[in-house]
């Protein structure tokens, strides 16, 4: 109860005024995220546009809020979707179960399915949560060819990439 | 009384209450966005340009929510509650006026309600001790442990704190030689009288943040402690009407402020131009305003055996010294 201490207290405090707000005017500027932020998914392609989800079901399974849900089907060369035997048909990931720990993507053999930096994730029913394949997955890249591929055969047998030391 | 009066006093009374509606309205826009730049924040700009139309989506939104009336409660009382509360804020600027008399078409016109009554300094202690009764009506009738605790303890810091502010209000009064407002403002040409009370303005200051129960002696509406103190059971437009009561309540003591210790409508080429008079009184008043909200801004709660040591060994010690030294200057120097 030093009046003295409460003078600068108030002084402090009328100092702050004049500082910039730290305030983001958030719809109209954004704060950039941190680049290991965790938010919505998606499911990355090759270089060639094939997709790089093989529709193993491992994120499925490692997914503790039981948020997704993986069926798969059959590859052929005439329609390739993507590398080795099968691909995912359904991908369905539902946003009102997911908690956002990654670890789908750390269980991942592909490193298909990535938490990327969109966080603007509202939806007014609950349908409209369960976010299908086609919302997940990312454009066909410039120089690749959209999904499926008729390719030749032999080509792409192989499910997983070769896997190489970090350099 | 005849019909011109009658239009005078009613357009006096409707000034009077717009000046606390509609200041109650904007006071909490002003309130947010000075704390909110205090804190290095913007605060509402979302409402109309500026966030001007804050409070009125905030009115809106209060009108709109569900009115409650817990089944322990005792409903008249918990219906009266805000109505006693609110009353006083609304009526304590009756004796104030805005500006000096005005001649309109040879008649003078004052611009206060009752600014020429003899006991003004008198009325407005007695309304402003009024509030206490809602708020301790409202603790009491809610039926709930936290708002009857939030009720009783701001009967007891306005008790404590109405004697320390009745006192810092003696040395106008003395320095006057009268209670009428507008003998005390005419009283303050030649000097205000905070030049000439230092002591006493500090006292009246303190006082009413406590007597209009604002942080740091905010202790009947503890969030922390009490939820929300007197008025935790009440929703809709009847919190609305606290909400108004709290600062209406902060206007008024600032106008009252203004006018015994900063020279009220007086100030530079008031005497040819009538209209600066306003102008001056509200410049005080906002002035004060924010000094309130910078307080609320800057220091934490008091403790409450902390409140009471304050009000009864500081502050009541300090008021009467002040009045003795001004009874004292006052007669040796003749005044």
């Amino acid at each position: 109860m030093n009046p003295l201490q409460i003078l600068r207290g108030l002084w402090t405090v009328f100092r702050s005024m004049f500082e910039k707000p730290v305030t983001y005017q958030y719809p109209e500027v954004k704060r950039p995220v941190r680049q290991r932020f965790k938010g919505r998914h998606e499911l990355k392609r090759y270089e060639n546009g094939l997709e790089k989800c093989i529709g193993c079901a491992l994120c499925a399974a490692a997914c503790p809020a039981d948020a997704i849900f993986v069926e798969a089907a059959e590859n052929t060369d005439e329609m390739r979707f993507s590398p080795g035997e099968r691909y995912a048909s359904t991908y369905e990931i539902n946003m009102l179960r997911c908690i956002f720990c990654g670890y789908c993507e750390d269980a991942c053999p592909t490193e298909a399915i990535v938490l990327e930096h969109n966080y603007e994730l509202s939806f007014t029913n609950r349908r409209e949560a369960i976010y299908p394949k086609e919302m997940l997955l990312v454009p066909v890249p410039p120089n690749g060819k959209p999904t499926p591929q008729q390719v030749p055969s032999g080509e792409f047998n192989r499910a997983i990439p070769e896997m190489q030391n970090p350099d | 009384m005849s019909a011109a009066s009658l239009l005078e006093w009613g357009l006096k009374s409707v000034v009077v209450f717009v000046i606390i509606v509609g200041g109650f309205a904007y006071l909490t826009l002003f309130e947010r966005r000075v704390q909110a730049r205090m804190q290095t924040r913007i605060g509402p700009n979302r409402a109309g340009p500026w966030g001007l139309l804050q409070p009125v989506a905030d009115g809106i939104k209060l009108i709109f929510k569900e009115e409650l009336i817990p089944a322990q409660a005792d409903k008249l009382l918990f219906l009266l509650a805000p109505v006693v509360t609110v009353l006083p804020a609304l009526i304590i600027l009756a004796v104030i006026p805005l500006g000096p008399p005005v001649q309109i078409a040879g008649v003078q016109y004052s611009l206060g309600l009752a600014s020429n009554v003899n006991v003004g300094v008198l009325y407005i202690l007695a309304v402003a001790s009024i509030a206490v009764y809602g708020i301790v009506i409202a603790g009491w009738s809610s039926g709930n442990k936290y708002a009857l605790m939030g009720g009783l303890r701001s009967s007891a810091q306005m008790v404590s704190y109405e004697l320390a502010l009745g006192l810092a209000v003696i040395g106008p009064i003395m320095l006057a030689g009268s209670m009428s407002i507008d003998q005390i403002i005419a009283g303050q040409r030649g000097m205000w009288y905070v030049v000439l009370q230092p002591l006493g303005f500090l006292i009246y200051f303190i006082a009413t943040v406590a007597e209009v129960n604002r942080s740091p002696f905010d202790m009947p509406e503890a969030e922390q402690e009490l939820t929300a103190g007197y008025h935790v059971e009440y929703s809709g437009m009847k919190f609305a009407l606290f909400f108004m009561a709290e600062y209406g309540k902060m206007i008024a003591v600032s106008f009252i402020g203004a006018t015994l210790f900063l020279g009220g409508y007086l100030g530079p080429f008031v005497d040819r131009f009538w209209w600066l008079g306003p102008i001056y009184l509200v410049i005080k008043v906002v002035a004060l305003l924010f000094v309130l909200v910078w307080f609320r801004a800057t220091m934490v709660r008091f403790r409450y055996d902390r409140l009471m040591a304050f009000g009864w060994k500081i502050l009541l010690p300090l008021s009467l010294l002040n009045v003795m030294i001004t009874a004292v200057v006052f007669v040796l120097v003749g005044g």
